[in-house]
Order: structure tokens, then C-alpha cells, then sequence
């Protein structure tokens, strides 16, 4: 075998297929293993908390009471309640979060496909990037700077949702940006060939053509905002009553609800956050999911 | 910075773009696209702004050394808070977690990427990915409370074995530094593992069969190909798992922060991160009075992770220069 | 240590689709053989079966035995690893490791088969280069990296990079269609002296080339698109040259199609 070919010049086995060298081989084998392991050891997790989630908290979604009642006036030590004011708080916050944050991102995806050139582009670019690698926290601090101690104003659920703005600009940004850049340009050449401006044909030609594109940017970037805890800590204290008022008062949400209850020891709370966790998990992977649907329905159109 | 720059260019830019006519339409959308753009700019640098202009008050006032004294006193009777204590924190835990996460990320992408069968490589890589989607707090409640307890078996061994070194010294504490890096790990392995597989299934073809044609077994075709050719994005998707892994807040402060004690060294003892010391201390927050010191800290954070995730796009930006 | 080649009712698939139908075909030691044919014809998926590199395709398989010296290379104790480092090949395109040294390029299949000594390394790398004819371009340079080189030294290096883990059969892929005229002179004149050392096939679109170079031409065609590619005939260069067997043999060298 090939063990030992110290000589200075190593002869060729007669007939070497013969020969597999099994030192290689081995080798091979053990990390055909190792990948096939590392790729179980990243999927226990997943499987994990889903079942945990699952089974700890499926109890108390399946009652009525739950998509129906806010938790005013029940202690940590009473079994009741529901989470619709922490639903409900989750949602709008999205959805404002998503109506200031989406056209931000889209024009400034346009921007860096359609129009940017030189330094500011790159600076934008590179400002994507920084802005993807804001800590939570980081985006909440600054909005308590402006909002509390430059402005002056309270902490209420626009400010959180402000803060959650600043989180999800940057993935709305990355994902236009990649759908924009698979428009092939005789899209484009068409368009203005026709006398049409620059303007409609990015409106009416280039946008709607990546439209699906951009819809699973937006879902992923909500569904990533909406797990969002640390935000709510510092901006959005929580609630335990319906406040529909993102100006006024403070306003419940999933995340707050989970961590106000957290360290009870008590069964009531138990199942309450685990049923928080639970929802909050649905709402987050149904986004999530539909997101990815869309895209992969995309690329089969294409 | 750059933007001053970049404003003198702007105003050239519309004229010297063909496709946009001089007509209205195109000048407002157009204003719109690049305010839009410069907002984002802006908005970053206002970001390091208003966290300096808040914290060099407090910073003022602290009676303590910022950087070197380890006390974190903050109080109506004065300031005193210094942070090598949630410095050496964060690094340690966030170090920790990519010790753990990148080498697993790296044999799971090559796995969606050269091994598994065509037909499962995507629905897998759906669910490596599905472990981004789950909030942090979920992370947060499931590692203090559903994967502690599995663990602290091991971290007794280890600390009976090892607690000679100073990281792995006795006793261990409810929630670790341990725990938290192996959380913060499974936490930063989708955006690793996303990254390095990118760049893994772009390696030629002709690379790969080159080797092969050399009689390299499937491995050595991937030691000799595949890993030279994606190591620089492995690199930087390392980096900015290590940006998340920085500022991840709820769930470290959940598992370590439960109850910090006396401070130690080792892995096993709790301790705060910087973000966790910030969530911590989310009541303070009611009155702003006393949250200088904590903006100080979140501008640490701020600039901890600026660096981390610039240092990633200059490793990008010179991977493509290399493969175009 | 070259070697003979035998091949018996090959069939190529890709997953269901039958690329190549039922080729058989000798190939002697020492010898050069040139596949020549139109676009599509299955030339280059046959070349790939003689080293099992058309496995590496998804979907890749074939029907029916290749024997090297009597050995089944498709036999069921085969591994396709060893197959492949017995029977090397060049690609159409030159594919130098990019990240590695024109020495690391050279020494990689060696290293690869546990060649630590570096003396043996030193001297084998020489000999390979000096056997592609590239020493003396390079010898100053070894420790740049091989992508600095052109097209055509590329090529040689790949080449090098080939005879260096000293197969018995070189399989040669195209290896001129991306040089210009003066390298492709200079792989051509390398085939010439290798073929003293080694069993050489070569596919190729341009058919001067196979009569320059190739002692024997073997020519695929194919009925349709869709169907599969037959091997039409296979003799003597200059037979097939100057009176093939075959009508559509002649077409094609006539350049009545393809």
C-alpha cells in the first residue's frame, strides 16, 4: 500500500484501481459523518423549541378566552385571562412599524439600483450593512435619546415602533435591492424605447415585476420586528389592558406579555407564557413562511 | 463623514443619468429615491450622534474611570460605572458562541451544498433557516428553562475536571456565561450557515472537478476546492454572526442575568453583557435622570458592533474584487 | 506504464435520458486517440465515462464495461477515486487551483495521495513541469499563484498538474478550445512527446488538429437532437482522413455538416 513510499521516487502500483488507499477513505467516510451530524446537531434546536412551545403552551390557545380577553385585572397567581391586548399590540406595532419602514426601504432599494453612482451609493451601501448590524438594543437606545430626553415625550408604542423601524429598513433595503437587480434591463431598454420616463417605467415596469420579491422582503422583515423584545423593554412598557392608542398609554405586546410573566413560578403565569411564546411563534412563522411561499411561487413565474 | 462628500456628487448625478428626463415626475421620484437613501445615511450617523450627545454628560459625571474601574454604581447620590466587567462579558460569551457556531455552520453548509441529495437541499436549508425566525425571547425561555437543566450535568464535570483553568472554575452558577454562548450559538448558526453556503455553491465547477480528476475522494475535492475558494466568506459570515451575537439582549439576559452575584472569571459564573445589563435595568428608564450611563454603555455596544460588521463588508468587498 | 483501454457496449445516461448508445472501442498503449464529431454528439460525456467523472453529474450513470488492462473500472470493488487517479484528465477550460502556488498546483494530487517528503515533492514537481514543457517559464515563479499565468501556460500547468500523480491514461477534454493559436501549438507539440509515457484521448472540435495530432480518430455522431450519440467508426487517422468507411464520416471531415 502506500504507506510507506519514502523512496525518491514512488513506483506505480501495477494495478493501482486494485488499491483504494483505506488511510483516504476512512477519512472520507468520517466526514461524510461529521456533516451529516452537524447538520442533525443544527436541527435538534429547531425541533426542540417547537415542541416545547407546543406542547406547553397548545393549552392555553385552546381556549376561547384567549383570542377574545386582555389580562386586566387578573394576578399572576389567577388562571384566566387571554393575550388579545398583546395580539393586538403586536400587530398594530407591525403594521405601523411596516408603513413608515417599507417605502423607506423600497425607495432607498430603487436608489441603489436605479439611480446610485459613486460615493453616496457606496456610503448608502455601506450604511445597509451597519444599520443590519444595529443590536436591538442599540435602536432602542437611540429612540429613547430622541424621543424621551430630546423631545421630551412619553414613552408610548410609536416610539417602539420607531425603534422597530430602524430594524427593519435595512433587510426591506437588501431584499428590493436583489429582486431590482434581477429585472433584466431590456426590461428597461423596452420601456424607454417606448418614450416612457424613467419615473413610470421603474413604477409601472420595473416594481411590479418584482413585486412578489419585495412582498417576501416586507414579510420577513415583520416577522423579524415582531420578536423583538428589547425594544419594548426600554420604550413600551407593558400593559396588561386593551390600548389601542399608539400615542397614548402604554400598549401590550407578545414579547413584554412572555417576559412580565416569566419568572412566576405559578402555574396560571406558567401557561400563560408559554401560550404567549406559542402565539407569538405562529405569528412570526406564519409570516415567515408566506414569505417564503411567495418567492418560491415567484421563481417558478419566472 | 463620507455623506459631505457625497453631496456635491449627488447634485451632479440626475443630469448626467440619460434615461431620466428633465420632467417633473423624474426629478420628484428621483428626489425621493436618493432622499430616501440619504436618509439611511443619516440616520446611522445620527444614530452614534445622539448616543454620544446623551453620554458624554453622564460620562462627565462619573466619578469612576469608564473604561478601567469595574463598579457600576448608579444611584440619585452620584455615578460611578466603569465596563471592563460587561466587556469582558460580551467579548467572552460572543467569542464562545462562534467557537461553537462556525465550525457546525460550516459542515452544515457544506452539507446543503455538497452533500445532501438536490432534491433535500432546499426544504433543509428552509429549516436551518426556520432557527432565524424564532423570537429571542423564545430562545431566552427555552435555554433557562427547558435546555439548563440537561446542561448542568456537563458543566459540573467540566467544572470538576478543568476549574484549574480560570475559565472553567467551580462553582457553577444557575444561569452561565457557559449556557448563554451555547444559546447565543444556535442563535447565530442560521445567518453563518446562510452566508457560507452562498458562497460555497458558487465554487466552479471546473475547480471542483479539477480535483477530482486528480483522484481527491469527495473530502479531499472539498479541502482542495471548496473551502480555499469560500474561506474568505466563511470569514466574514463569522464576523457578523459575532455583530449578533454582540448585541443579542433578552435571551443572554435572561440565562445569565437571572441573578449576576460577585463577579468571576470563568464560564460558569452569570454576569451581564452590555445589552443585558441595559434590558436589565429597563426600569430606570422611567425617569431619564440616571440613563446616561446606560447610553454610555449601549454606544460601547454601538461601536463594538460597528467595527465587527465593517470589518465583515471589507472582507466582502475584497472577496468580490478577487473573483471578478 | 500506460495502459490499454477496452470498451464494451456503452451506454451513458443522464438520469433517464440516454446520452450515448453502445460504444465499443479499443484503445492501445502508446497511442493517441482523437474524438472528433458535431456539437452534442456525446464526445466529451463518453471521455468522462473513461475515469468516472461522469458520476460526478447528478443523475450521471452508465450501462456496459470499461476495462483498463483487463480490469473492469465500473467493476463492483472500484473506487472511482483510485480510478481517477489513474487515468487523469485536462479540461476545456484551464482550472489552476486558484487559491495555490504553480508549485502547491503541481504537487496537489501528489499531496493528496500522502507524498509528504519534499525533496520528492521538489524533484516530481520539476519533472512534470519539464515534462509539460512549462520549467522554464515558471522555474523563477513557483510561488506565484498560478492564476498569473496565461491561457496557455495555464493549460501546460493543468497538464503538469495531471502527469505529476502519474497516471497510466490521459484524458484531454477540449484542451485547446480556449487558446489562441501559438499555445495551441505548443499543447499540441506537448501531446506528441507524452504520448511516449502515456495513453492518450483527446476530444476535439477541429479536425486538423485531430490529424495532426492523434494516431487513431474515432467519430461520433448523433441521429437527432434527442437521441442518442453513436459512435459512427473508428480507425486509423489517416484512414479516416483520407478514405473513411462511412458516409457520414465523410460528410462531417468534408464539412458537409456539424
Amino acid at each position: 500500500m502506500s504507506t510507506l513510499t519514502q523512496d525518491t521516487v514512488s513506483p506505480a502500483p501495477a494495478s493501482p484501481i486494485d488499491k483504494p488507499n483505506t488511510m483516504r477513505a476512512v477519512k472520507d467516510k468520517l466526514a461524510t459523518v461529521a456533516v451529516y451530524t452537524a447538520f442533525l446537531i443544527a436541527v435538534i434546536p429547531l425541533v426542540w423549541i417547537l415542541y416545547t412551545v407546543i406542547s406547553k403552551g397548545a393549552g392555553a390557545l385552546l381556549n376561547p378566552e384567549w383570542w377574545t380577553n386582555s389580562q386586566r385585572g387578573i394576578t399572576a397567581r389567577t388562571v384566566g385571562g387571554g393575550a388579545y391586548h398583546a395580539i393586538i399590540g403586536t400587530l398594530i406595532q407591525a403594521a405601523i412599524t411596516a408603513v413608515i419602514a417599507v417605502p423607506i426601504g423600497v425607495f432607498t432599494a430603487i436608489y441603489l439600483v436605479e439611480y446610485g453612482r459613486g460615493k453616496l451609493a457606496r456610503a448608502v451601501s455601506f450604511m445597509v450593512d451597519i444599520l443590519t448590524g444595529v443590536p436591538s438594543i442599540v435602536a432602542a437606545l437611540f429612540i429613547y435619546t430622541l424621543w424621551v430626553t430630546t423631545f421630551g415625550f412619553e414613552r408610548v408604542a410609536f416610539a417602539v415602533c420607531l425603534a422597530l423601524v430602524l430594524l427593519m429598513i435595512p433587510v426591506v433595503v437588501r431584499s428590493t435591492e436583489e429582486m431590482l437587480k434581477l429585472v433584466p434591463n431590456e426590461l428597461r431598454e423596452a420601456s424607454y424605447a417606448l418614450g416612457v420616463p424613467k419615473w413610470k417605467t421603474i413604477m409601472k415596469v420595473v416594481l411590479p415585476t418584482a413585486f412578489s420579491g419585495i412582498v417576501t422582503g416586507v414579510l420577513l422583515g415583520l416577522a423579524r420586528v415582531m420578536g423583538e423584545t428589547a425594544p419594548l423593554l426600554i420604550l413600551g412598557p407593558p400593559s396588561k389592558a386593551i390600548n389601542m392608542n399608539p400615542f397614548e398609554g402604554f400598549m401590550a405586546a407578545l414579547p413584554t406579555m412572555i417576559n412580565g410573566e416569566r419568572d412566576q413560578v405559578v402555574q396560571a403565569a406558567y401557561d400563560r407564557y408559554w401560550g404567549a411564546a406559542l402565539t407569538l411563534i405562529i405569528l412570526v412563522m406564519a409570516l415567515n413562511i408566506a414569505g417564503r411561499l411567495i418567492s418560491r411561487f415567484n421563481k417558478v413565474s419566472r | 463623514m463620507s455623506t459631505i462628500t457625497g453631496h456635491s456628487e449627488l447634485d451632479a448625478e440626475p443630469s448626467g443619468d440619460k434615461a431620466s428626463t428633465g420632467r417633473r415626475g423624474d426629478r420628484i421620484f428621483g428626489g425621493l429615491a436618493t432622499g430616501s437613501g440619504i436618509f439611511v445615511v443619516v440616520l446611522v450617523i445620527a444614530v452614534g450622534g445622539f448616543l454620544l450627545s446623551q453620554a458624554v454628560p453622564a460620562l462627565l459625571k462619573n466619578d469612576a474611570n469608564f473604561l478601567f474601574d469595574r463598579v457600576w454604581e448608579v444611584n440619585d447620590s452620584g455615578m460611578r460605572f466603569g465596563i471592563p466587567d460587561l466587556l469582558y462579558v460580551t467579548v467572552v460569551s460572543s467569542l464562545m458562541a462562534m467557537i461553537i457556531a462556525v465550525p457546525i455552520a460550516v459542515l452544515v453548509a457544506l452539507f446543503l451544498t455538497q452533500y445532501a441529495p438536490k432534491r433535500l437541499a432546499s426544504p433543509a436549508a428552509y429549516l436551518v433557516d426556520l432557527l432565524a425566525a424564532v423570537p429571542s425571547i423564545v430562545y431566552g425561555i427555552w435555554g433557562f428553562y427547558v435546555f439548563r437543566p440537561y446542561t448542568t450535568g456537563f458543566q459540573d464535570w467540566l467544572a470538576e475536571h478543568f476549574g484549574w483553568t480560570v475559565l472553567l472554575e467551580g462553582p457553577v452558577s444557575l444561569g452561565t456565561v457557559f449556557l448563554a454562548s451555547i444559546v447565543l450559538a444556535i442563535m447565530i448558526l442560521p445567518i453563518i450557515t446562510a452566508i457560507s453556503r452562498e458562497v460555497f455553491a458558487q465554487t466552479p465547477s471546473t475547480h471542483k472537478e479539477g480535483a477530482l480528476a486528480l483522484g481527491a475522494t469527495r473530502w479531499e475535492m472539498i479541502r482542495t476546492a471548496v473551502i480555499p475558494f469560500g474561506t474568505p466568506g466563511v470569514i466574514s459570515a463569522s464576523m457578523l454572526g459575532l455583530g449578533r451575537a454582540l448585541g443579542e439582549t433578552v435571551a443572554v439576559m435572561i440565562i445569565v442575568g437571572t441573578n449576576p452575584g460577585i463577579f468571576r472569571f470563568s464560564l460558569f459564573a452569570g454576569g451581564e453583557t452590555f445589552a443585558s445589563k441595559i434590558a436589565n435595568n429597563s426600569a430606570e428608564f422611567g425617569s431619564s435622570s440616571k440613563v446616561g450611563a446606560f447610553i454610555a454603555a449601549g454606544l460601547m455596544l454601538f461601536i463594538l458592533t460597528f467595527l465587527v460588521n465593517a470589518a465583515a463588508r471589507v472582507i466582502i468587498e475584497r472577496r468580490k474584487a478577487f473573483s471578478e | 506504464m500506460a495502459q490499454r483501454i477496452d470498451v464494451k457496449d456503452l451506454n451513458v445516461y443522464y438520469s433517464a435520458f440516454k446520452a450515448v448508445e453502445g460504444v465499443s472501442m479499443s484503445v492501445d498503449p502508446r497511442t493517441v486517440t482523437a474524438f472528433i464529431g458535431p456539437s452534442g454528439c456525446g464526445k466529451s460525456t463518453f471521455l468522462r465515462t473513461l475515469n468516472r467523472m461522469h458520476e460526478v453529474i447528478p443523475g450521471g450513470r452508465v450501462e456496459g464495461s470499461v476495462q483498463l488492462n483487463g480490469r473492469d473500472l465500473y467493476g463492483k470493488d472500484v473506487d472511482p477515486v483510485a480510478v481517477r487517479r489513474t487515468v487523469g484528465m485536462v479540461f476545456q477550460r484551464p482550472n489552476p487551483f486558484p487559491t495555490m502556488s504553480i508549485f502547491d498546483n503541481v504537487a496537489a494530487g501528489m499531496r493528496l495521495n500522502g507524498e509528504k517528503n519534499k525533496k520528492v515533492l521538489q524533484e516530481r514537481v520539476e519533472k512534470s513541469l519539464r515534462g509539460a514543457n512549462l520549467w522554464n517559464e515558471v522555474k523563477d515563479r513557483l510561488a506565484k499563484p498560478g492564476a498569473g499565468l496565461s491561457g496557455g501556460q495555464q493549460q501546460r500547468l493543468c497538464i503538469a498538474r495531471a502527469i505529476a500523480v502519474q497516471p497510466q491514461v490521459l484524458l484531454m477534454d477540449e484542451p485547446c478550445s480556449a487558446l489562441d493559436p501559438i499555445s495551441t501549438m505548443a499543447i499540441e507539440d506537448l501531446i506528441n512527446e507524452l504520448k511516449t509515457e502515456f495513453t492518450i484521448v483527446i476530444v476535439t472540435h477541429n479536425m486538423q488538429q485531430a490529424a495532426r495530432v492523434s494516431d487513431r480518430t474515432a467519430f461520433f455522431n448523433l441521429a437527432a437532437t434527442g437521441k442518442p450519440g453513436k459512435l459512427i467508426e473508428i480507425n486509423d487517422t489517416d484512414k479516416i482522413f483520407s478514405n473513411p468507411a462511412e458516409k457520414a464520416t465523410e460528410d462531417y471531415i468534408s464539412g458537409r455538416f456539424g
